[in-house]
């Protein structure tokens, strides 16, 4: 895979995806009906004849149906993990339909990109890519429904309007149920998409409101399905014991104890990847399979595993981030250059040199990996993941059961956090590779050391910044190294730099206006599995990039508010292809459609500085710090307060947010990820890390990597919605980048210690 | 394999299980209740939070062969029609996320409610601190707590 991180998606690709959904002829219609098989498509019948008394349903495009009780079923198709997108997708089109929101039902659809379009719920693009396909899905079928009701009523279809799944007519009692349409929309021909049109945003009654997530009283209640929820018949519990090193192998084994533990009924080798390990790919590992979970757990502890351990026994992680940080004190591989940093530095009457560092991260989803496989007579397998992206998923499978797309059907449960460690599919191919063997349903069940020990982490980085001031205080250079192993080294050991992709996440998009600035990246080598954590390497380089101004912004005696302000210059578009040679990537958007406006920055800093009352006088002992960074399309500027409790503890009274990411869709639940955000971030600052010594992380459960506790938690996070017609762009991730410089900066200012390496302790 | 007689929401139930295996497994695996969640194994994030005898344990690390005759109530037994204070309350300050933690969330907050029916913000986090929430709910779940605590 060229791309390898899904985020990074090919341009063509992503206006290939949007369009495939919509070719709203009457063939691919009655395609799609005569796909549908049970579940929410069932009942789809074009001849209309449907038996007395059976609900007929109509599904104008795969995405909504009614049948003719009225009851308005619209797919999801997009993973929920916690983003409420479950929810914001089908308000689009519920809105557009003019259905009763209360009674609309939502359905997940299963991993089908042929049918659905895009799944990969990653990158915080389901808004950006599905807000205007949804947003003609409702309209197409609004159409179609105020067609039918004009004609019954023989009145001109403008005469017309939706409303609590009803079709009124202006002017007049007059209404018809959606339901009571459908017979008439079945013989009816989808409209010419030219003639569709969609609302105005003003019409909208939910998009740009606070709207509830509609699993809240399934999961308050707990009845939501998770992916360890699901029970199938004769089901086995999948323990695998894994390499303990990443590109160990089993030499020998003897699972004779394994299998004396009661309950334990058959132990299976997984064949693993060994070097590299790749990102789709299982490790290698043995399996205990038993009737019931705490089985087959005794029954892994009791297996005897001879290892050959391989290349990667003897690493060390702190040795190898001491010595990516001192790498950067060579020149290095050039990756953006404007003027000519060299002279700025030999003419500098000051210089700023800092190295700041982070270390490997692990997801720690609530809910460990959990998949069910039930592989079946005819060599077709059907699985029930926590999937984020199903369709990799079941590529995966077909791939290690050798068998085609066609005979794996995914089935998407809801996701207990996924952060980006569940876009791999590792676990779901060790379900369907054992549910093989097994010939029986199988749950694979993951540990919580299972999930520390063999994730794909957030690669450790070291950035280090150098900053040029002139005799008159003016930032006249920038010079930013960034090193740390690339989630491309996961699956291809000769990438030792960071990806153009990688490095467009905050380091070869400093936006700020600064004559001379060099970037450049070193090698290093990956010795585990790195993957993509909520924000990617955003992280790493808004952490040193953000600190690194708050101490340019001290060392000339002006306010980080206003030297952002300054530094961002005149409202206008960004364009780095020039400076990088055409290698920024600006998210797998196009930059004409999504560009990097200074305007935008610098709107969301002036409301965050007025929101927080950046410039009052804060009482001793309570200190403020900035930060602002836009990752993922989206706008942010972020304010953190600290003080210290009476024990000497760091409490966080107060983050306030400011956010543009264009239109709203569900306002609540961007306010939902930018207070979650706020808590992740707290967790990677302050007290999450991962190492490795001997090939071997060193964490194991929630006492070694620790993340906050409730009252560790900022008290109070304000957010701040700049009211926007732009293209919406994602929430999911851009909370985390700005925080952790913003909190970085709040606790020197009341401390007078700077942060450079995390997680940092006060 | 021993034979146990559990009492659960109120239903008795009879289970064959080793003496090890904990509550957790017995209530997911033997008896098809899946609302209490599995997180560490090692009652460090409370995911798996259920109530014995109204007092808030982790099931994960209870072994079935102790947990006696007492009465277990479960997330989905703590209401008959799911309209206990705290549900209504979590539901209407829209608190989960992913909401795989927020069973045991609302578990440990019900203890508490019992046992102190108006919490101060400092005893809620006292109480609270041993559920986790990756997602970043906390501050929510407060606000349900005091919500439910003030009806």
């Amino acid at each position: 895979m060229k791309n390898f991180i899904p985020v990074f998606k090919d341009k063509n690709k992503a206006s290939e995806d949007r369009s495939k959904i919509f070719v709203a002829s009457r063939r691919d219609f009655l395609k799609i009906g005569s796909l549908a098989t049970g579940g929410f498509l069932l009942g789809v019948n074009f001849q209309c004849s449907g038996p007395k008394g059976e609900v007929v349903t109509f599904a104008p495009n795969v995405y909504i149906s009614f049948d003719s009780d009225n009851q308005v079923t619209l797919i999801a198709h997009r993973s929920e993990m916690g983003t409420g997108i479950r929810t914001s997708l089908p308000m689009i089109m519920a809105d557009e339909l003019g259905a009763d929101w209360s009674k609309i039902k939502i359905v997940q659809a299963e991993g089908d990109e042929d049918k659905y379009g895009n799944q990969n719920t990653d990158g915080s693009f389901s808004v950006r890519m599905f807000f205007e396909p949804m947003r003609k899905a409702g309209a197409t079928a609004r159409h179609m429904l105020i067609q039918a009701a004009a004609a019954k009523w023989g009145v001109d279809p403008s005469e017309c309007y939706t409303e609590n799944s009803e079709v009124h007519l202006k002017e007049s009692r007059k209404k018809v149920t959606f339901g009571d349409l459908v017979q008439d929309l079945l013989v009816m021909p989808l409209p010419d998409p030219a003639a569709v049109k969609s609302k105005e945003l003003s019409e909208y009654k939910l998009v740009g409101t606070d709207v509830a997530i509609y699993d809240a009283k399934d999961i308050a209640t707990g009845k939501a399905v998770f992916g360890a929820d699901v029970d199938l018949p004769n089901m086995q519990i999948a323990m695998i014991a894994r390499s303990p090193v990443v590109g160990a192998k089993i030499i020998s084994y003897n699972d004779a104890k394994a299998l004396a533990v009661p309950g334990v009924n058959q132990v299976v080798k997984i064949e693993g990847a060994g070097i590299p390990p790749g990102l789709d790919k299982p490790l290698e590992g043995l399996a205990v399979l038993a009737s019931n979970t705490w089985a087959a757990k005794k029954g892994r502890e009791a297996l005897e595993i001879e290892w050959d351990l391989g290349p990667n026994q003897d690493y060390n992680s702190t040795a190898q981030l001491e010595a990516m940080a001192k790498s950067t004190l060579q020149n290095g591989k050039v990756r953006r250059e404007r003027g000519n940093f060299n002279a700025a530095k030999s003419g500098a009457a000051k210089t700023l040199d800092k190295t700041f560092k982070i270390p490997f991260y692990a997801h720690a989803t609530m809910e460990p990996i959990a998949v069910i496989a039930d592989y079946k007579g005819d060599g077709s397998v059907e699985i029930w993941a926590p999937s984020q992206h199903p369709q990799w998923a079941r590529g995966a499978v077909a791939g290690a059961l050798g068998i085609e797309l066609s005979q794996v059907k995914i089935n998407v449960t809801l996701l207990g956090g996924g952060f980006g460690r569940k876009s791999k599919p590792d676990g779901v191919v060790e379900a369907a590779l054992l549910s093989k063997a097994a010939k029986t349903p199988v749950r694979v069940q993951w540990t919580r050391e299972d999930d520390l020990h063999h994730d794909f982490y957030h690669s450790h980085s070291a950035q280090r910044i150098v900053a040029t001031l002139d005799g008159s205080g003016k930032l006249t250079g920038w010079n930013q190294h960034s090193v740390f192993p690339a989630i491309g080294a996961t699956g291809n050991p000769d990438e030792l730099h960071p990806s153009d992709g990688e490095l467009g996440l905050g380091c070869t998009d400093f936006p700020f206006d600064v004559p001379n600035i060099r970037i450049e990246t070193h090698e290093s080598k990956a010795h585990t599995r790195i993957g993509w954590l909520r924000s990617v390497s955003n992280i790493n380089h808004a952490f040193a990039a953000q600190c690194m101004m708050d101490e340019i912004a001290e060392a000339r005696g002006v306010d980080p508010v206003q030297q952002a302000i300054e530094l961002l210059g005149e409202d206008r578009d960004l364009n780095f292809a020039e400076e990088t040679g055409g290698k920024y990537e600006n998210y797998g958007e196009k930059i004409e459609d999504f560009p990097w406006n200074t305007g935008r920055m610098k709107k969301v800093i002036q409301a965050v500085a007025e929101k927080s009352n950046w410039s009052q006088n804060l009482a001793a002992g309570k200190a403020m710090g900035f930060a602002a960074h836009k990752s993922f399309l989206t706008y942010v500027a972020c304010v953190v307060m600290v003080e210290k409790d009476a024990n000497g503890n760091l409490n966080i009274p107060e983050v306030h947010y400011a956010v543009d990411c264009g239109v709203g869709v569900n306002t609540d639940r961007i306010k939902s990820q930018f207070e979650g955000g706020a808590q992740f971030a707290t967790s990677l600052a302050m007290t999450s890390a991962i190492t490795f010594d001997k090939g071997r992380v060193q964490q194991h459960n929630f006492d070694s990597y620790q993340i906050i506790r409730m009252p560790q938690s900022p008290k109070k996070i304000e957010v701040h919605i700049i009211p926007s017609t732009e293209k919406p762009t994602g929430v999911g991730e851009p909370p985390v980048p700005p925080y952790i410089p913003a909190l970085a900066n709040a606790v020197y200012k009341l401390t007078g210690k700077r942060i450079y390496e995390l997680p940092f302790k006060i | 394999m021993e034979n146990y007689t559990l009492t659960i929401n109120g239903k008795k139930q009879e289970v064959s299980a080793e003496p090890d295996m904990p509550l957790l497994w017995v209530l997911r695996d033997l008896l098809n209740m899946k609302g209490t969640k599995f997180g560490c194994g090692q009652a460090l994030c409370g995911a798996c939070t259920v109530h014995l005898d109204d007092v808030a344990i982790r099931s994960c690390s209870l072994p079935i062969s102790e947990v006696g005759a007492g009465n277990i109530t479960t997330i989905e037994g703590l209401s008959e029609k799911g309209d206990h204070p705290l549900q209504e309350a979590w539901v209407e300050h829209v608190v989960p996320q992913c909401g795989y933690c927020q069973g045991g969330q609302i578990m440990t907050a019900a203890a508490l409610l019992k046992q102190n029916p108006t919490p101060s913000e400092a005893e809620i986090e006292a109480a609270m601190q041993g559920n986790l929430c990756r997602c970043g709910t906390y501050n929510r779940i407060k606000s349900a707590i005091q919500t439910a605590a003030s009806r």
